[in-house]
């Protein structure tokens, strides 16, 4: 493998699910030509609702699940066939966790590392993500931001190449979520292919070096954050905010291309492609009102709305 | 590959994350070698068994109970020569039972619901060897077992067949294989909950009635032929024979050892990891 060869390589990947009793034992398809690569040194997210298919995705380029069809290689193997050698350079952090509630943290954590030759010192690794402040506590009695940094701890603990995180910012606080994005650019920097899943559109929008978007068990968008929320200079405004009266009605024919809302009491909200004349229009109809807004914002094309306009699904 | 756990606590600085193997190409031998993986992830089960409060009083504190009661009630009496030389082996025909079938499968289910064995997959122990690490902590919770028990049962009296313990020793051996196996396949195939269900049930109608403590010959002759065909059966018989009388049974070994491939070649069947 040269060393510019992408850490993970999928094409085409399918997966059915099934048979499955309540459509007359039909098979589902989940994943219906997924493609994506991953590079060392570069955060990859694989961004997508509830459903979409992206832990399907990783648990195939993992080896837990077996494709049905496509073409998957991970460091230049196939995982579904993975030898001890080449799990031991990739680090998986699941998305319930996989962790035994009896044990304690720290206990659990040195049995992980006790699988590699050459593991990262486990108290300094404990020490970084906070889980010396509970080591010794069964993990039952941890909260979800504690599970997910313990789980992180597991997957980074074997020194990886390449770390799979599904949802790796789930169920984590402010102060957590800072540690955890820190760690996962410093990985990055030490030339990591890290490759994540999230429904978190700002998750994608702070860590992504590229993202997938996935829908439907396909990809449907690739790119940096950047060029999907690029295209054109012209549709680049996609939100306008005001603030004034309430119980103010725009009138059904002014801005008719426009999604319109009075968010709370007094203020507005206007969802579209904005122009300079569509402003200038709104700013004419505030005159007739005889009303001057006491803010106005307008926002650029966002993750969520390349979400929407390819998939008209919502997603947070 | 140096990795020198002192420098990251520097304060103020953050401990390094960094790959031992970041631009200087794929690392070779970034595994622990299988027999330290296998017997690593052994041990770690072993003592998890031994700590926790419900599996030590199944592996542990009810086969004691069941030695005393058998040795102080005359239950046993006319079955060999002495009441502590039938029931000995009996009670670790139970352990086995108990440790490789209930405590091991329950075990199973719970770390399957939770994503443990998926996990463990995907580290460099990998579902071989997970398999292989359940099966020495099972050895190694019956080695436990073996000596607590049969220690007791030599200073209320026990005097096994010398001649009869490395027959004794292949029948625990096929024995606890079978009962893992088992163990394995409803853990992998029910529900947890309905695992711990099963496993408890089959466990105390098998001690009841599955010739691991009463000999199959003392049931009814209708059920008698049924009953020595089960893995409890031949494995408290089997046992019974080598340490009472100091033969090898080859029966109970053909039937355990027919349990152990059928029940092996099942679970790799039908066994779901999630």
């Amino acid at each position: 493998m040269s060393p510019t060869a992408p850490a993970l390589e999928i094409d085409g990947l399918i997966k059915d699910f099934g048979p499955v009793g309540a459509l007359d034992g039909r098979m589902v398809r989940v994943l219906d030509g997924v493609g994506l690569r991953a590079s060392h040194g570069a955060v990859t997210v694989l961004l997508g609702a509830n459903g979409a298919g992206k832990t399907t995705t990783l648990e195939c380029a993992q080896g837990l699940q077996r494709a049905d069809g496509g073409t998957v290689r991970l460091l230049g193997e196939d995982p579904s066939r993975a030898s001890p050698q080449l799990r031991a350079r990739v680090g998986v952090m699941l998305q319930d966790g996989g962790l035994p509630p009896s044990v304690r943290p720290l206990a659990l954590l040195r049995h992980v590392a006790s699988m590699y030759s050459s593991p990262l010192p486990v108290g300094a690794l404990a020490e970084r993500l906070g889980i010396d402040d509970f080591g010794a506590v069964s993990i039952r009695r941890l909260s979800g931001g504690q599970k997910q940094r313990l789980a992180l701890a597991c997957a980074l603990v074997g020194r990886p190449e390449v770390v799979f995180l599904d949802e790796p910012s789930a169920g984590l606080d402010p102060q957590s979520r800072t540690i955890v994005f820190d760690l996962i650019r410093e990985l990055r920097a030490d030339g990591l292919a890290v490759i994540l899943t999230t429904h978190l559109l700002d998750d994608a929008q702070r860590l992504a070096d590229y993202v997938y978007i996935i829908e439907g068990g396909r990809t449907v968008a690739e790119g940096t954050v950047a060029e999907l929320t690029a295209e054109t200079d012209a549709d680049g405004v996609r939100e306008l905010r005001f603030e004034t009266l309430p119980g103010l009605t725009l009138p059904p024919d002014l801005l008719p291309h426009l999604h319109q809302l009075e968010a709370e009491p007094g203020h507005y909200v206007l969802r579209g492609v904005l122009t300079a004349n569509d402003v200038a229009r709104l700013a004419t109809w505030w005159t007739d009102c005889g009303v001057m807004p006491s803010t106005i914002a307008l926002a650029p094309r966002s993750l969520e709305d390349v979400f929407l306009d390819i998939s008209g699904r919502s997603i947070r | 590959m140096t990795a020198d756990p002192a420098t990251p606590g520097a304060p103020g600085t953050s401990a390094s994350v960094a790959p031992h193997a970041a631009g200087s190409g794929p690392a070779t031998d970034a595994a622990a070698s299988l027999a330290a993986r296998v017997l690593r992830h052994g041990r770690y089960e072993a003592l998890a068994m031994l700590r926790n409060g419900e599996q030590l009083v199944l592996a542990i504190v009810l086969p004691l109970l069941a030695l005393v009661a058998l040795v102080i009630t005359p239950l046993l009496d006319g079955f060999g020569p002495s009441r502590i030389d039938v029931a000995a082996p009996g009670v670790l025909a139970l352990c086995t039972m108990s440790t490789a079938f209930t405590g091991q499968g329950i075990a199973t289910g719970f770390d399957r619901r939770y994503g443990v064995l998926r996990f463990l997959s995907t580290t460099p122990l990998g579902r071989s060897g997970l398999i292989l690490g359940k099966a020495v902590a099972v050895a190694g919770v019956l080695g436990v077992q073996l000596v607590v028990i049969g220690g007791t049962a030599v200073l209320l009296g026990w005097e096994p067949r010398t001649v009869g313990i490395p027959g004794a020793a292949l029948l625990l051996l096929v024995g606890s294989a079978a009962f893992t196996a088992l163990g394995l396949l409803v853990a992998g195939t029910l529900r947890p909950e309905a695992t711990l269900a099963v496993t408890n049930l089959v466990w105390i109608l098998l001690a009841a009635a599955g010739g691991v403590i009463l000999p199959a010959s003392a049931l009814p002759a209708a059920v008698e032929p049924f009953v020595a065909v089960l893995p409890s059966a031949a494995l408290g018989d089997g046992l019974r024979s080598a340490l009472v009388d100091g033969s090898l049974d080859p029966v109970a070994c053909l039937v355990l050892l027919a349990w152990a491939t059928v029940a092996s070649l099942a679970a790799i069947r039908w066994f779901k990891w999630s």
